[in-house]
């Protein structure tokens, strides 16, 4: 089995750094060092704290939904871009995370930063044991038999048994997180949808990091190599059922913490929120942000959070066909996605750059 | 007892619904290796299209007969543009390919035909000689043409040429293109007949389930089940896992569980048979050498 | 020069209280209304599972530029935003939000779906934004005490189950009832009100209650469970597709029973016509508003305006969709309320307007009208029995409701 790398398209082979870890090292290894960064990455943060301010609240509640949905198309990059098994129904890990997050607010009144842990420990033991029957299945297999998940779970939330707890059809309303302080600032009140963006931020940077730092080590290799070799990587030792397993389970817990951020954000759950279609976007933003691509999450969600309200503009079905058009496109022309694209361009602009820089120095360039 | 009865064949009925769904994927599954997830929504295409044309005058078996034909036409089409360049790329890109044409086809049906609920006529009349008493004109008919479908398809696989060409390039390939057979065409031809099957699956569904761009979201999942329960590459098996699956729908649906859950007894049958029965009840079991 | 000082702020006075607060020529605006144009906002699911409910957000653009095509109100056109939010909740949140805090429209017209509703209500409540004749029959949306900038429109599920329990047991207190609801919000308020009106005797009346959902390919198995319980009267809670099936799958399987047939699915087009004509004689249903494929009112004037209407406004519209004469009739709920606010176009104002309604509508059953007040947030309340004779409803009984 072929991992995205080696696909049909053009620009993938010259983008390595997409499929192994130890690709992109020697060409940021530089980089720390260099004031220019550090500058760059400070202007960067400022930005960052700045923007809620200069704008509406309601543009700061969709950035707030971009965080969140960048964190769930992350955990399904670290199931499907790094590992290989095809999932069509992390909507539902994202709505259990939710529902998580709601009950525990709503009916035990805890407050909604420590659902996050518990939601993504729930879910992590729900993606862990739906990795086992995954075990056995492969490409389309797996993604039926998710399919048939993302289904199932709306109706199961309906379920008259647990309508005490899940609202039933109604779902259940919750409070907006207030923020701890007050003031203004640029004379914008820092309110609620502010101070969860702040909030979102800091827990997208924690998210981020983890995976960073799982994606990049031993781990990170071996999900690789199981992804792209699964024989070769088991005859040379690695533990298939219990990484896949423990894959899925990462996986889930990763968008099941998205979806009780998201519970906040909106301030509601229910039943239709969570319907197949969440689980296909959510693959679409994977596959525009690009497989195997942690900062790609990002795009992928500024994608699939703006261009239906762009899309809307032009007809109402459009946004539908939209998704479909670019899911077809991408697979042809960009199956790495946006940032495989980036990278393309920032691998050439640097090889141009440090040929001009160190034209004396015998170093291969990293092709 | 009486009630009883009533449920099997009222399930037995659903299950040819499911069934005929399931042949186009055997189908596409059987020339190509992949599951597509587009069936549904290209089958909801088709039975728009008829739609149209019942609507501008056309008699039924004329509009029955074109749709078809388009039907087979675009599916070929659509395999010779949109799936050849990823015919070799992995599973996933194919997966993505196919969600995508899932999202176009559902779209441009409802941008088409507008998203009300339409009735589409059955050309079985309610009080015609098909009747019997547990069965309704239109459920006996659509079991008969499922029937034909099935015999049909079989005697191409097995006695025309073209049929072995077909067998020859989805068991083997590069021993197939060796012989001559030109593997890509027979691709092609396996998603016209898919299409075509689909389409068929379409008018015959919808003079029961009612014709709107989503009709086909609730039945895909169990013509899933019923393919993958029956033995994905094997026809026969779609047909008795669509039967299968819909008896026990209901059985289950009345008796067990409640209506409540059906969703999840697709889900379970799916996992189920996966792991446990990975060639469903008819399929080949496959080894692969390591 | 005390004088001259004093004089002066007498002057300033007069002249503040001339200006400020006279009742000729006050205009008062809030966002999304001025001199020229009020801002009217709506969401509807034009895409996604529910989107055959998205031709009412159409018939309501389409019946406002009749509107501005004729002058507009009060000398303003309306501007028309529909968002589409494809029934789900989270969406319908972000739409509102946006309608609220970007577009700055007056208010947040006809929102469909109790999930979508109930995503929104505590957001436009704490804005003071009119969540004005919200498009489902919960009972919910009537409560001034709690939700006062939320109110409803048409009849209650519950009021209209209760008619139906109130019917039985006038005419056939031993009856044995079979229920078939959709497993949502929807079928269960209407069984909820059924069995209010049912009272004590609805635990010995009712002997089976089956659900479906709208996945479900089919309804049939569900009917051969109520018919082998042996019911001799049948309440049928479902959208217009699955009643179809139930009515045709009960001729099949020979069940005859009182048929009851809730009034969403109650279109002589899109339902019986389908199920087969024959079958659906004696069905009971209630009604509000006229069934545009009912032949009864070919001759009746305000059903030939709506079809001019149609004609002029939304050609592509299906004149045999009943949604379309909804959305064209609580159109004209709002423009109502509009020409009733006059210059004082504050939120306020439209709530308060909204809240003193007493009019009839033409697409409206005769004896229907929309009236409302500070403690009655249910515009349409009155409701008539009508049985199926094979070709048309025939009204019949009394008209219900306050």
């Amino acid at each position: 089995m072929n991992g995205p790398t080696t696909s049909t398209a053009s620009g993938a082979a010259a983008a390595p750094a997409d499929g192994t870890a130890t690709a992109t090292a020697p060409a940021g290894a530089g980089v720390w060092r260099s004031p220019l960064f550090w500058l760059g990455l400070a202007l960067a943060v400022a930005a960052l704290c700045v923007l809620p301010f200069l704008v509406k609240n309601y543009r700061v509640f969709q950035f707030n939904l971009v965080l969140v949905y960048a964190i769930a198309i992350l955990g399904l990059n670290i199931l499907t871009g790094f590992n290989g098994q095809i999932s069509l129904g992390h909507g539902a890990f994202y709505a259990v995370g939710a529902y998580a997050a709601a009950i525990l607010m709503e009916r035990a009144g805890v407050p909604y930063w420590a659902t996050l842990p518990v939601a993504g420990a729930l879910c992590f033991v729900f993606g862990f044991l739906m990795g086992f029957p995954a075990l056995r299945l492969g490409g389309h297999y797996l993604a039926v038999a998710t399919l048939a998940l993302a289904l199932a779970v709306p109706q199961l939330l309906k379920y008259k048994l647990i309508e005490g707890w899940t609202g039933g059809v109604q779902g259940i309303v919750l409070n907006k997180p207030e923020p701890p302080f007050s003031f203004r600032f640029l004379g914008q009140p820092f309110n609620s949808d502010r101070w969860l963006y702040f909030f979102t931020l800091a827990v997208v940077v924690v998210m981020f990091w983890l995976a960073w730092n799982l994606l990049h080590g031993r781990v990170g290799r071996a999900l690789i190599a199981i992804r792209d070799h699964p024989i070769a990587a088991s005859a040379m030792g690695i533990n298939l059922p219990v990484f896949k397993s423990l894959t899925f389970g990462v996986s889930a817990a990763f968008t099941g913490v998205a979806g009780a951020l998201g519970a906040s954000v909106i301030a509601f759950v229910s039943p239709d929120s969570f319907t197949v279609n969440l689980s296909i976007f959510l693959l679409v933003g994977m596959v525009v942000g690009g497989l195997a691509s942690i900062p790609g999450a990002f795009f992928g969600a500024i994608f699939i959070q703006f261009v239906p309200n762009i899309a809307d503009e032009i007809s109402k079905s459009a946004p539908a066909a939209i998704y479909g058009v670019l899911l077809i496109g991408l697979m042809y022309l960009m199956p790495t996605g946006v940032m495989g694209l980036v990278r393309t361009l920032w691998l050439r602009w640097r090889s141009r750059f440090s040929a001009a820089a160190s034209s004396s120095n015998a170093r291969p360039k990293e092709t | 007892m009486e009630g009883f009865l009533h449920q099997v064949f009222a399930g037995v009925a659903n299950g040819c619904i499911y069934g005929s769904v399931a042949l186009a994927l055997v189908m596409i599954y059987q020339a190509t290796h992949h599951l597509n997830f587009a069936q549904g929504e290209m089958a909801t295409f088709s039975t728009f299209i008829a739609w149209a044309l019942i609507q501008q005058g056309w008699p039924y078996w004329a509009a029955f007969a074109v749709t078809v034909a388009v039907s087979f036409a675009a599916g070929l089409v659509i395999q010779r543009v949109v799936l050849r360049p990823v015919e070799r790329a992995p599973v996933l890109t194919n997966v993505n390919v196919f969600i995508g044409l899932l999202l176009i086809f559902n779209a441009l049906s409802g941008w088409l035909f507008d998203h009300t609920v339409k009735s589409f006529p059955s050309p079985f009349a309610q009080e015609s000689f098909l009747k019997t008493r547990f069965f309704s004109a239109h459920e006996m008919g659509s079991f008969l043409v499922m029937m034909a479908v099935l015999l049909a398809l079989y005697a191409f696989f097995r006695f025309t040429s073209l049929g072995l060409a077909m067998r020859a390039a989805a068991l083997n390939p590069d021993s197939a293109r060796l012989v001559g057979i030109r593997v890509s065409w027979m691709l092609a031809v396996g998603w016209g007949l898919a299409a075509a099957i689909g389409a068929v699956a379409g008018m015959m569904v919808a003079p029961v389930v009612f014709l709107d761009p989503n009709m086909m979201a609730g039945i895909l999942l169990y013509g899933f089940a019923s393919a993958l329960l029956g033995g994905v590459d094997n026809p026969f098996g779609a047909v008795i896992g669509g039967l299968v699956v819909g008896v026990l729908e209901n059985l289950l649906g009345a008796y067990v569980i409640g209506t409540e859950l059906k969703l999840t007894v697709a889900l379970v049958l799916i996992v189920g048979t996966l792991t446990l029965m990975p060639a469903g009840l008819f399929g080949k079991r496959v080894v692969t050498r390591v | 020069m005390l004088l001259r000082a004093f004089i002066r702020a007498a002057l300033a006075g007069v002249a503040a209280a001339a200006l400020s607060g006279t009742a000729l020529a006050q205009k008062k605006y809030d966002p999304g209304a001025d001199d020229k144009e009020i801002k009217i906002g709506a969401i509807h699911p034009y895409s996604g599972p529910a989107s055959a409910y998205g031709t009412i957000g159409k018939a309501i653009g389409a019946y406002f530029d009749k509107v501005n095509a004729e002058g507009g109100i009060n000398g303003r056109k309306i501007k028309y935003i529909a968002l589409d939010d494809g029934y789900n909740p989270a969406k319908t949140v972000e739409m509102a939000r946006k309608l609220v805090e970007e577009e700055e429209a007056l208010l947040v017209f006809n929102p469909l779906g109790t999930p979508p509703n109930t995503a929104i209500q505590r957001y436009l409540n704490q804005k003071k934004v009119p969540q004005l004749f919200v498009a489902t029959g919960a009972t919910k949306w009537g409560d001034p005490k709690n939700f006062p900038w939320t109110m409803g429109w048409q009849p209650t599920y519950q009021a209209e189950g209760r008619i139906y329990a109130a019917h039985i047991l006038e005419t056939k207190p031993n009856a044995k009832i079979a229920v078939l609801y959709q497993n949502d919000d929807y079928g269960k308020d209407y069984l909820k009100g059924f069995e209010d009106g049912l009272g004590d005797k609805a635990k010995t009346m009712i002997v089976a209650k089956v659900t479906y959902e709208v996945t479900d390919p089919t309804v049939d198995s569900q009917m051969v469970t109520l018919k082998a319980s042996g019911a001799d009267v049948f309440f049928n809670i479902t959208t217009p597709k699955f009643a179809a099936q139930a009515i045709k799958k009960a001729a099949e399987i020979g069940w005859k029973p009182v048929h009851y047939l809730n009034n969403v699915s109650s279109s002589v087009g899109s339902v019986l016509t389908p199920a087969g004509l024959p079958n659906a004689v004696g069905i009971i249903t209630t009604a509000y508003i006229k069934d545009p494929t009912d032949p009864q009112w070919a001759n009746d004037k305000g059903f030939q305006e709506w079809v001019a209407f149609m004609k002029k406004y939304m050609p592509s519209g299906n004149l045999a969709d009943g949604f379309n004469v909804y959305g064209y009739t609580v159109a004209q709920g709002l423009v109502q309320v509009l020409k009733q606010a006059g210059d004082n176009l504050t939120r306020e104002n439209v709530m308060k307007q909204a809240a003193s309604l007493d009019i009839t509508l033409p697409m409206l059953l005769p004896g229907v009208n929309v009236k409302t007040a500070a403690d009655d947030f249910y515009p349409i309340e009155r409701e008539q029995l009508q049985r199926f004779d094979g070709k048309t409803w025939v009204l019949f009984g009394k008209v219900y409701g306050r």
